[in-house]
């Protein structure tokens, strides 16, 4: 006895109620040019599944920076605005005094907002623009090939410190974060992580609460990202994720450093 | 429009410029003090347009931070403009070059003073180079205009707003610290309302403000290209619109310049007024000498001079630094005549009769074997 | 009528604005005018003048190399400006203020003793007002009517009730000017 098999079709298959996960729309299907293990990737789709769960699409305005993220408008489908090396958050001060009802958020590595673009950072936030600020830190500059950055560590190498970081060459490492606590233009101030489900949770919980934040006017919102440089740091994915918790979380502990925004 | 609006009234041109915005509907304006500019947003910061047509105003951290902020305002579609002096502009090549390579929006007001590095605060001419050539990187141009008295101040501000509109390049209005500083009677334009979200919309379908996303793809503004063949080809279509801009946006002014004219003075903002001094009183001792003005440095107007050149006897080139509009009318003339350079500079302003003196040097040289009567004056 | 004026002299004395106010006038009677200050690093008690030109024409050049007259409110501008009066121009000097008179004979040659009128009234506010007053005297330029429309325009409202105080000034320092 023959038995026909049907085979069921993907649309069969893949039915909304049996769904568990799904791409954000937002996101479109071009290929990233990041790393494997590299942390921009579950950042980006944060960003995307925050800003269509606000319903924000056409009133969003982002501003990519020079760095890897550079090519961040390639993935998601809103305005995005490429920034000079270090300056969105002068672009982002001005759209946003500009265009007072849109979400206007920066997307930044350590290089451009911690180094290069350090005066406009720091003034953005003491101006208290009603912006946020995504800031990814990996201590090292990824996309030049794995350079110092201002954020690297003590005694960690790099292709421009080899020998380890040492204060008496490099300087130290810049806690930009821990700054913008004591600006009194920062509502918001957090550093987060996107190495497990449950801080990617809450990486989401901090963003979107930056964004809000930019919506209703209440001033600007930084939000750091502990993030890996697999190649950056010459490790395997698994490798970079554990000697961030190791070596990078002690340096920059995770949660909130000031929230004056909460009811 | 009341009397009040329509009246004519005594201003300094850094404070015209300002009052001019406004009235023009421009969005906003970010900035960094630097003398001899500064007026421009005190004046501002006085008469809070924010309350009355919604101008944003904005003193920035630095000048590249402000350069930035029109960069970032202009990828909006918004027409917003800075105001700077010689040093300032300089830290504003960067963005300027991004804002072309882009192709947006936005005015630069340049105040300019006596260089190089910190330079002096009192006026100068020595920025030609770096507005007309720049000094950002790459194939880029920017149109480039020069008012010669408080009222182009503010007739600049109006004719900026739309030329950089209508062919999305960013436009320097190349002034000095004597327009900046001094008072003339000037006529302010009536108020025109700031375009609303919907114009600025239909104005402009290729700015990142997100209106219609739904409707349309998202626009993306980035100067970044990786394939460099993709580069050449958007170098190729500014490239064309360059040339386009050359065809129809010359601007110069003639005085005195008629068909007996036998030398020519070349010169543009405030040694163009020092020349027509100089002009006036030549002309009084008979000598047949005019004055031909740029109002755009780009375009620059390169047929008329080459037209003028096949008759001329010689061409001085008054401006205040050490020669460089002078490359410019060389190459215009296409050697058909000498161009000779005159002006002071670090500071320093040339006074009608130095001009004269100079003139005379020049004219004597040309005309050494058969001097005319009243070619030479005491 | 082209009338090329240099006014000069300590920062303080009220040389810009008399500078300003005789430029409104020259507008209230329809002329074209130009007022283009010295400028420097800003001071207290720093030199400071300004060129105001006023004339039936458009002016040409607002920098020019010699003065139909100059008003020198103090030594050092005394010195630097009275070699550049055109022959048969103008000097006006305040008479406290200048210790060695102008010496050129093929000028006109003013005094007036502004700062000492203004010491005796107890209001040194209206010094500059005094000096216009002289000035308007022997170049009778604009009418003082039309000074007092230009002080409208060129006082913001909340000073408005202050110009009766330099109308008076000004007609005080015509009576007070002599020739020297």
């Amino acid at each position: 006895m023959d038995e026909i098999i049907e085979i069921m079709t993907r649309e069969e298959l893949i039915i909304p109620e049996n769904r568990i996960y799904g791409k954000p729309t937002l996101m479109n299907d071009t290929p990233m040019h990041y790393c494997p293990g590299c942390s921009h990737g579950v950042v980006h789709k944060l960003v995307a599944e925050i800003i269509e769960e606000m319903g924000m699409e056409e009133d969003t305005i982002a501003i990519c920076p020079v760095g890897c993220a550079v090519f961040a408008y390639r993935y998601l489908d809103v305005d995005w605005i490429e920034a000079s090396h270090g300056r969105a958050p002068a672009c982002a001060s001005s759209i946003k005094r500009l265009w007072p009802k849109k979400l206007v958020f920066t997307y930044q590595g350590d290089g451009d907002m911690a180094c290069i673009g350090t005066a406009e950072s720091i003034h953005a936030m003491n101006r208290g623009e009603n912006i946020a600020m995504i800031f990814i830190n990996n201590a090292i500059y990824g996309m030049t090939g794995g350079q110092m950055a201002p954020t690297t560590l003590m005694g960690m190498k790099t292709a421009t410190s080899p020998y380890g970081r040492q204060a008496d060459l490099h300087g130290y490492p810049l806690h930009i974060t821990d700054l913008a606590t004591n600006l009194e233009g920062t509502c918001y101030v957090t550093r987060q992580a996107v190495n497990t489900v449950a801080n990617i949770r809450k990486a989401k919980k901090a963003i979107r609460q930056a964004f809000e934040n930019s919506l209703n006017q209440k001033g600007c919102s930084l939000v750091e990202i502990v993030s890996t440089c697999a190649s950056g740091w010459k490790k395997t994915p698994e490798q970079a994720n554990q000697w961030m918790v190791d070596n990078m979380f002690p340096y920059y502990p995770l949660g909130d450093l000031k929230n004056t925004v909460t009811d | 429009m009341d009397n009040e609006q329509k009246d004519i009234v005594l201003l300094k041109g850094n404070e015209v410029v300002a009052k001019a915005a406004v009235r023009y509907g421009y969005d906003g304006f970010f900035g960094y003090p630097i003398t001899p500019q500064s007026e421009v947003l005190e004046t501002l910061a006085v008469d809070k347009p924010w309350e009355t047509t919604g101008m944003v105003v904005l003193q920035a951290e630095s000048e590249v931070s402000s350069i930035n902020m029109l960069y970032g305002a202009g990828c909006t579609g918004k027409l917003v403009f800075t105001s700077s002096s010689s040093p300032g502009i300089a830290l504003m090549q960067e963005g300027i070059s991004y804002m072309a390579a882009c192709e947006l929006p936005g005015v630069i007001v340049s105040v300019g003073r006596g260089g190089p590095g910190l330079g002096t605060i009192q006026p100068g001419q020595a920025d030609y180079f770096q507005s007309v050539y720049g000094g950002g990187n790459g194939d880029y141009r920017t149109i480039v205009l020069a008012p010669n008295s408080v009222q182009e101040m503010s007739d600049c501000m109006g004719k900026a707003a739309e030329l950089t509109f209508k062919w999305r390049m960013p436009v320097i209005i190349l002034s000095d610290g004597v327009l900046g500083q001094m008072m003339e009677k000037v006529e302010l334009p009536a108020p025109r309302p700031r375009r609303t979200d919907e114009e600025i919309s239909q104005q402009c379908p290729w700015a990142t403000n997100g209106i219609g996303l739904k409707k349309r793809q998202y626009n993306i503004m980035s100067s970044l290209e990786f394939d460099p063949a993709t580069m050449e080809e958007r170098n190729r279509k500014m490239a064309a619109k360059y040339h386009q801009v050359e065809a129809e946006e010359v601007d110069y002014e003639l005085y005195k310049v008629d068909d007996d004219t036998e030398f020519l003075i070349v010169a543009y903002g405030i040694s163009s007024r020092v020349s027509m001094k100089a002009v006036d009183i030549l002309r009084e001792a008979g000598v047949k000498v005019g004055m031909l003005r740029p109002k755009t440095l780009w375009p620059f107007p390169n047929k008329i001079i080459s037209q003028l050149s096949e008759r001329i006897k010689s061409i001085l080139c008054v401006e205040q630094c050490e020669g460089q509009m002078i490359n410019d009318v060389r190459l215009a003339t296409e050697g058909q005549t000498k161009v000779f350079h005159s002006g002071r500079s670090g500071g320093m302003i040339s006074s009608p009769m130095e001009v004269i003196e100079d003139f005379q040097k020049m004219a004597r040289e040309e005309m050494s074997k058969n001097w005319p009567k009243g070619y030479w004056m005491k | 009528m082209t009338e090329e004026i240099i006014i000069s002299g300590f920062g303080g004395q009220g040389v810009l604005s008399m500078g300003k106010i005789l430029a409104y006038a020259g507008i209230m009677e329809g002329k074209q005018v130009s007022w283009m200050p010295a400028y420097g690093p800003e001071q207290r008690g720093g030199t400071a003048n300004v060129t105001v030109i006023v004339s039936d024409e458009v002016v040409s050049s607002p920098i020019v190399s010699a003065y139909d007259t100059a008003i020198v409110l103090n030594q050092p501008s005394l010195e630097k400006f009275e070699p550049l009066v055109k022959p048969g121009g103008t000097i006006i000097y305040d008479g406290h203020s200048i210790i060695q008179p102008p010496k050129r004979d093929d000028i006109n040659v003013y005094c007036i003793d502004a700062m000492e009128e203004a010491a005796r009234t107890g209001n040194s506010k209206v010094f500059n007002m005094l000096v216009l007053g002289g000035f308007l005297k022997v170049r009778p330029i604009a009418t003082v009517e039309d000074v007092v429309k230009g002080l409208h325009k060129a006082l913001p409202e909340r000073h408005h009730k202050l110009i009766p105080m330099n109308e008076e000034a000004i007609r005080r320092g015509m009576e007070l000017i002599k020739q020297m």
